[in-house]
C-alpha cells in the first residue's frame, strides 16, 4: 500500500469534473439569470483584459490627447462624436478606453486581493483546525475581533499606516500595500470556513490512519482536506470579489486607493464628481454604471453559485 | 450572569488595550512623537524640553504607560494637519457623525424590518420576489455611487435637496445639533438616507430570512394547531422570535454604520469625524488617526457590551435561574 | 357505532412535485366514536402523521387533498375556509405533537402561552383564563402549578414539558384529541406516565383521541381499536385485542410476530423480507403483494377494499382466517 495513496484517487479532478458535469451545470443552463450574469461578467473580463487591443483609445499616452476634445458628451447627444462614443473628459480622455484601463485595475485588484485573503484565510483555518489547543484559540479570538470591525476601517487603516510609513512609495508598493489591505479585511470568512472543515476531517479514519503511518500534516491538509472545503470557499471568492471590488473603489474614490496614474473605476468617479454640478455627467455615469454592473453581475453569480451548491436545496 | 458580565469586561479591558497598543506604535514609529504632540511648528527649544519630557529614552512600557494613561484621557496631541489639539477636533465634529449614523439606523430598521416581515410572509409573490431582487441591487451598489446617484438627481437636476454640508445647526454646549433646524435637517436627508441604504438591505434579508426559519418551527405549527389567530401567530409569536437575533445583529451594526460614515461623510462633505479621518488618512496626520482608532474601539467595544446584555433581557433561556425540572 | 365524532370518508392527499403528483393517502376511510381512542400504527411513511395533518387542516403545502371528505361531528371540516377551519382548530380539535422541546415558544411562559389559547377560544377575562391555565396545568400533573405557570419552558423537563403540552391541547376543552408521536421524543421511563395522562384526561374529559404512534406497545395499553396503515392505505382496522392477536391481513399478522414476547417461546423474530414502497413506486392492486407470503394473481391486479373478517377489517383478498 502506497504511504501518501489518496483514498479519493483523483479527488481533485473529479471534484474540478464534478463541477461542470451533472447537477451544477445543469442548474447554471436553466438559470436565465446565472447565464445573463456570466455573460455580463465575462463580457467586462474580457474588456479588462484585453485593454490594451480593444480600447479605442489609449488615455495614459499623453501624446494623443487633444485638449480640444475635452468635455465631449456621449456620440448620441449633441456635440459628441463618434470617435469618443461615451464622451470624454477634462483632459480630453476618451471614457470608454479609460473604462475598460480601469475596469482592468478594478478587477485586477479585486482578483488579487481575494486570492491573497483565500491563501491567508485558508491557511490560518488549516493551521487553527490541525493542530488545535492554543493556536485555535488564538487564531479565533483573532478572527472574532476582525470581524467586529468594518472592512472599510480596516482596509483605511491599512492604507493610511502604508502610506505613513513609506511617503513617496513607487506605484509598485502603492498597489502591494492596498491589496494587501483588502485582502485583510476578507480572510476571515475562510478561515472559520475552513477550520470547521478541518476539524471534521481530522477525526476522520482516513486521517487518522495516515498520520500513524507517518504521513506529514501538510500533506494530510493538502490532499485531504483542501478538497472538501473548495466548494464554500468558491461561493464565498465569488461573493467576496464583488465586496473587494466595491472597498477597492471606495478607497480609490476616498483618494487612498490605486495610484492616481493607474486610475481604477473608482478613481474614475473621483474625478468625474468634480464636473458633475456643471452638467458633464457622463464623467461619472459611465464609470459608476460599469461598477455597478460588474458587481451586480458577481454577486448574481455567487448568489446562484451558493443556491447550486447547497445539498440541502438539490 | 454576573461572572459574564465580568468576562465581557475584561475582555473589552484586553481589546482595548491591545488598540492603544496599536495606537501607539503609531504615534511613536510611524512619524515623529514629537511633532505628534507639539505641532510642526513648534521651537527646536521646545522640542528638546518635550522629549526630555516624554521620557523618549524610557524603558517601552513605560512610554507606553504615559501614553495610555493620556489616551484615556482625551489626550493625543495635536493635529500635524490643522495644527490644533485633536481631542478639540474630534469634540467638534462627534456630533454629526454621531447625528447622522443614528437617523441612518433609524431609517434602516424602520424600514428595514416590516419590509424583511412582508418579503416573509408574501413569500413567493411578485411584490416580494421584486423587494429580493432590490435587495440584491443594494448590496451590489457601492456607498458613495448611492450618493453621487442622489445627489445628482435632488441636488442637481431637482433641486429639491442640498447636497453638501450641515446646514444650520444649534449649540448646546459642546454639541452642536443639526436636527432643530429646518435647514439642518434638509441637508440631514441625503447623506442618512444614503448611509441608511446598505443596513437597510442587510436588515431586510436577515428579518426575511430569520422569519422564514421562524415560520417553520415547530411552536408556530403547534401555535396554528391552537386556533391562534394569524395576527398571533406572526406578529405574537414568529416576529418576536424573529426580532431577537435581529435586534443584536443591528446593534452591532451601529458600529459600522459611524464607520461608513467615512465614505458619506466624503461624498456629502458632511463635517464629521470621518471626514476628519479621511483628511488625516491623505495627509498622514498619525495623532489624528490614532485618536480616531482608540474612539472607534471604544464604541464598538461598548456596543457589543451593550448587545450582549440585551441578549440577556430578551432571551429569557439565557437567564438560567432554576435548573429545568 | 352510534353518530361517530369523526369520521373520514376516502380521503386522498396528493403532493403536486416537478417529478409528478405523489399520492400519498389513498382512499382512507375510518371513523372515531366520541370518547374513544384509535391507534394508527404503520412504518414510517406509511402516511399516519399525513392523515392527522390532514384532519387538522395543517397539510403542508404543495400537499393538498384530493378526494374524499372528513366529517366533525356531522359537519365537513375538509372544505372549510380558513378562517373557520382555524376556528375549529383548538377548540374543537387538539393537537399534541412529538417533541415537547420544540413545541413551545421559549420566549414566552407556559401562562402566557395558555392565557392566549385560552382566551382565543373561550370567553373568559384573563383572570379567569388564568385560573383556568393553573386548573390545567394541575390536571396534567405538574406540581406546584401557581408557581410554575410563570415560568419558562426551558425551565421544565421533557416529561413535563411534554404535560404542558397536552395542557394546552386541552386548553379550550376539545372533543377529539390529535396525538402525533406524543411519546417518541421521550425517556422510556417517561413515556409511559405520559400515555396514562394521556388517556386519563381524555377519558375525564370525554375527549376522542386519534393517537398516531409505531410503537405497538403503546397501542396495546391505551387503545380501543387500531388502524394499521400501510403505503398510504389502511390494511388493517378493529379492536385493539383482535387486531393484535387474531390479526387478519399478512401485514399485521407480520408486525405482531416481529415483536419481541419476553414470554413464550424465544424463537427468531418473524421478518417481512423487503421494504415499503416508496410513494412514487407504489405496485399495482395490494401495495402490500411484493412481500406477501400469502400473495395471489388477484393481489397483483385488484386493489382489496376493507372487509369484515371475523373481528377486525382487512384490505385483503386473503386474509388470514384464524382461530388460535
Amino acid at each position: 500500500m502506497a504511504v501518501d495513496a489518496n483514498p479519493n484517487p483523483a479527488a481533485s479532478v473529479t471534484a474540478l469534473r464534478g463541477f461542470f458535469d451533472g447537477d451544477v451545470w445543469h442548474s447554471f443552463r436553466s438559470s436565465p439569470v446565472a447565464i445573463a450574469a456570466a455573460v455580463i461578467a465575462l463580457i467586462f473580463f474580457v474588456c479588462a483584459l484585453f485593454a490594451d487591443v480593444i480600447a479605442p483609445h489609449n488615455p495614459f499616452d499623453l501624446a494623443t490627447l487633444e485638449l480640444m476634445d475635452s468635455l465631449k458628451p456621449p456620440a448620441w447627444i449633441d456635440g459628441g462624436e463618434p470617435k469618443y462614443l461615451l464622451g470624454t473628459d477634462g483632459q480630453g480622455r476618451d471614457i470608454l478606453s479609460a473604462l475598460m484601463y480601469g475596469a482592468r485595475i478594478s478587477l485586477l485588484v479585486g482578483v488579487a486581493s481575494v486570492l491573497l485573503s483565500i491563501v491567508i484565510g485558508v491557511g490560518l483555518g488549516l493551521l487553527a483546525g490541525f493542530v488545535g489547543g492554543r493556536t485555535d484559540a488564538f487564531i479565533m479570538r483573532l478572527c472574532d475581533v476582525m470581524l467586529s470591525f468594518p472592512s472599510i476601517l480596516v482596509a483605511l487603516m491599512i492604507s493610511g499606516v502604508g502610506r505613513s510609513l513609506f511617503p513617496n512609495a513607487p506605484d509598485a508598493l502603492a498597489f502591494v500595500v492596498l491589496v494587501l489591505a483588502i485582502a485583510l479585511t476578507g480572510w476571515v470568512q475562510y478561515a472559520r470556513t475552513v477550520r470547521g472543515s478541518t476539524l471534521v476531517e481530522r477525526n476522520k479514519e482516513y486521517v487518522q490512519a495516515a498520520r500513524v503511518i507517518g504521513v506529514g500534516p501538510l500533506r494530510i491538509m493538502w490532499r485531504h482536506v483542501l478538497p472538501n472545503v473548495m466548494g464554500p470557499v468558491l461561493v464565498l471568492a465569488t461573493i467576496q470579489i464583488a465586496s473587494a471590488i466595491i472597498t477597492e473603489a471606495t478607497l480609490s474614490f476616498l483618494g487612498v486607493g490605486v495610484p492616481v496614474t493607474s486610475p481604477s473605476l473608482g478613481t474614475l468617479i473621483r474625478n468625474g464628481n468634480d464636473t458633475l454640478f456643471s452638467g458633464e455627467w457622463w464623467i461619472t455615469a459611465w464609470p459608476s454604471l460599469t461598477l455597478v454592473l460588474i458587481t451586480l453581475s458577481v454577486n448574481l453569480l455567487g448568489d446562484w453559485l451558493r443556491d447550486a451548491l447547497n445539498p440541502r436545496l438539490r | 450572569m454576573l461572572v459574564f458580565i465580568l468576562r465581557r469586561l475584561v475582555q473589552a479591558v484586553v481589546v482595548m488595550l491591545s488598540v492603544a497598543f496599536i495606537a501607539f506604535m503609531l504615534f511613536q514609529y510611524v512619524g515623529d512623537p514629537v511633532n505628534n504632540l507639539l505641532g510642526q511648528d513648534a521651537t527646536e527649544a521646545q522640542r528638546i524640553a518635550l522629549r526630555k519630557d516624554l521620557g523618549l529614552d524610557q524603558p517601552f512600557p513605560v512610554q507606553f504607560a504615559r501614553f495610555a494613561a493620556n489616551a484615556v484621557q482625551g489626550e493625543f496631541g495635536i493635529s500635524l494637519r490643522q495644527g490644533r489639539k485633536v481631542s478639540a477636533l474630534i469634540v467638534e465634529r462627534f456630533p454629526a457623525t454621531l447625528e447622522l449614523a443614528l437617523v441612518a439606523g433609524l431609517i434602516a430598521l424602520l424600514l428595514g424590518i416590516p419590509l424583511g416581515v412582508y418579503a416573509a410572509l408574501r413569500r413567493g409573490k411578485a411584490s416580494a420576489q421584486l423587494l429580493m431582487a432590490g435587495t440584491l441591487f443594494g448590496v451590489s451598489l457601492p456607498n458613495f455611487v448611492i450618493g453621487i446617484v442622489l445627489i445628482w438627481m435632488f441636488a442637481v437636476e431637482l433641486k429639491w435637496l442640498p447636497s453638501f454640508g450641515r446646514g444650520d445647526v444649534v449649540s448646546f454646549g459642546a454639541w452642536t445639533s443639526g436636527l432643530l433646524t429646518r435647514d439642518g435637517l434638509l441637508h440631514l436627508v441625503l447623506p442618512a438616507i444614503t448611509l441608511s441604504a446598505f443596513q437597510l438591505t442587510l436588515i431586510m434579508r436577515l428579518v426575511r430570512a430569520e422569519m422564514l426559519e421562524v415560520l417553520r418551527t415547530d411552536y408556530i405549527r403547534f401555535a396554528r394547531a391552537r386556533g391562534l389567530t394569524d395576527r398571533s401567530v406572526y406578529f405574537g409569536h414568529a416576529l418576536k422570535n424573529t426580532l431577537v437575533p435581529v435586534i443584536t445583529i443591528t446593534g452591532l451594526q451601529l458600529g459600522s454604520l459611524i464607520a461608513f460614515a467615512i465614505i458619506t461623510e466624503q461624498v456629502f462633505q458632511w463635517p464629521g469625524m470621518g471626514l476628519l479621518f479621511i483628511q488625516a488618512v491623505q495627509f498622514a496626520d498619525i495623532p489624528v488617526m490614532a485618536a480616531y482608532l482608540c474612539l472607534i474601539s471604544l464604541i464598538f467595544v461598548v456596543i457589543n457590551l451593550g448587545v450582549d446584555l440585551l441578549y440577556f433581557a430578551v432571551d429569557p433561556r439565557l437567564r438560567v435561574e432554576g435548573k429545568a425540572h | 357505532m352510534s353518530e361517530p365524532l369523526l369520521e373520514v370518508s376516502h380521503l386522498r392527499v396528493e403532493f403536486p412535485t416537478r417529478h409528478g403528483t405523489l399520492l400519498a393517502l389513498d382512499d382512507i376511510s375510518f371513523a372515531i366514536a366520541p370518547g374513544e381512542i384509535l391507534g394508527v400504527v404503520g412504518e414510517s411513511g406509511a402516511g399516519k402523521s399525513l392523515t392527522g395533518a390532514a384532519i387538522i387542516g395543517l397539510l403542508d403545502p404543495p400537499g393538498r387533498i384530493a378526494a374524499g371528505e372528513i366529517k366533525l361531528a356531522g359537519r365537513r371540516i375538509d372544505n372549510l375556509p380558513y378562517e373557520q377551519m382555524r376556528r375549529v382548530r383548538g377548540r374543537e380539535i387538539g393537537a399534541v405533537f412529538q417533541d415537547p422541546l420544540t413545541s413551545l415558544n421559549p420566549l414566552y411562559t407556559v401562562g402566557q402561552q395558555l392565557v392566549e389559547t385560552i382566551m382565543t377560544h373561550l370567553d373568559l377575562t384573563a383572570a379567569q383564563a388564568r385560573a383556568r391555565a393553573i386548573e390545567l396545568l394541575a390536571s396534567t400533573g405538574i406540581p406546584a402549578p401557581e408557581a410554575r405557570v410563570d415560568q419558562y419552558p426551558h425551565q421544565f423537563s421533557g416529561g413535563m414539558r411534554q404535560r404542558v403540552v397536552i395542557a394546552l391541547a386541552l386548553a379550550a376543552s376539545p372533543k377529539l384529541i390529535v396525538a402525533d408521536e406524543p411519546t417518541t421524543a421521550l425517556d422510556v421511563s417517561i413515556q409511559a406516565q405520559i400515555i396514562a395522562l394521556l388517556k386519563m384526561v381524555c377519558r375525564e374529559q370525554g375527549a376522542a383521541v386519534m393517537l398516531v404512534t409505531h410503537d405497538m406497545g403503546v397501542i396495546a395499553e391505551t387503545c380501543d381499536r387500531v388502524a394499521v396503515m400501510y403505503a398510504g392505505r389502511i390494511a388493517e382496522i378493529g379492536p385493539v385485542a383482535d387486531v393484535i392477536h387474531r390479526p387478519a391481513h399478512p401485514y399485521t399478522v407480520g408486525l405482531m410476530g416481529s415483536i419481541p414476547a419476553m414470554d413464550g417461546d424465544r424463537e427468531r423474530l418473524l421478518q417481512i423480507d423487503g421494504a415499503m414502497p416508496r410513494l412514487n413506486a407504489i405496485p399495482p392492486g395490494c401495495a402490500f403483494n411484493p412481500r406477501c407470503p400469502r400473495v395471489v394473481d388477484r393481489c397483483r391486479a385488484e386493489r382489496p377494499e376493507l372487509a369484515s373478517v371475523g373481528a377486525t377489517s382487512a384490505a385483503c383478498w386473503r386474509p388470514v382466517e384464524v382461530v388460535r
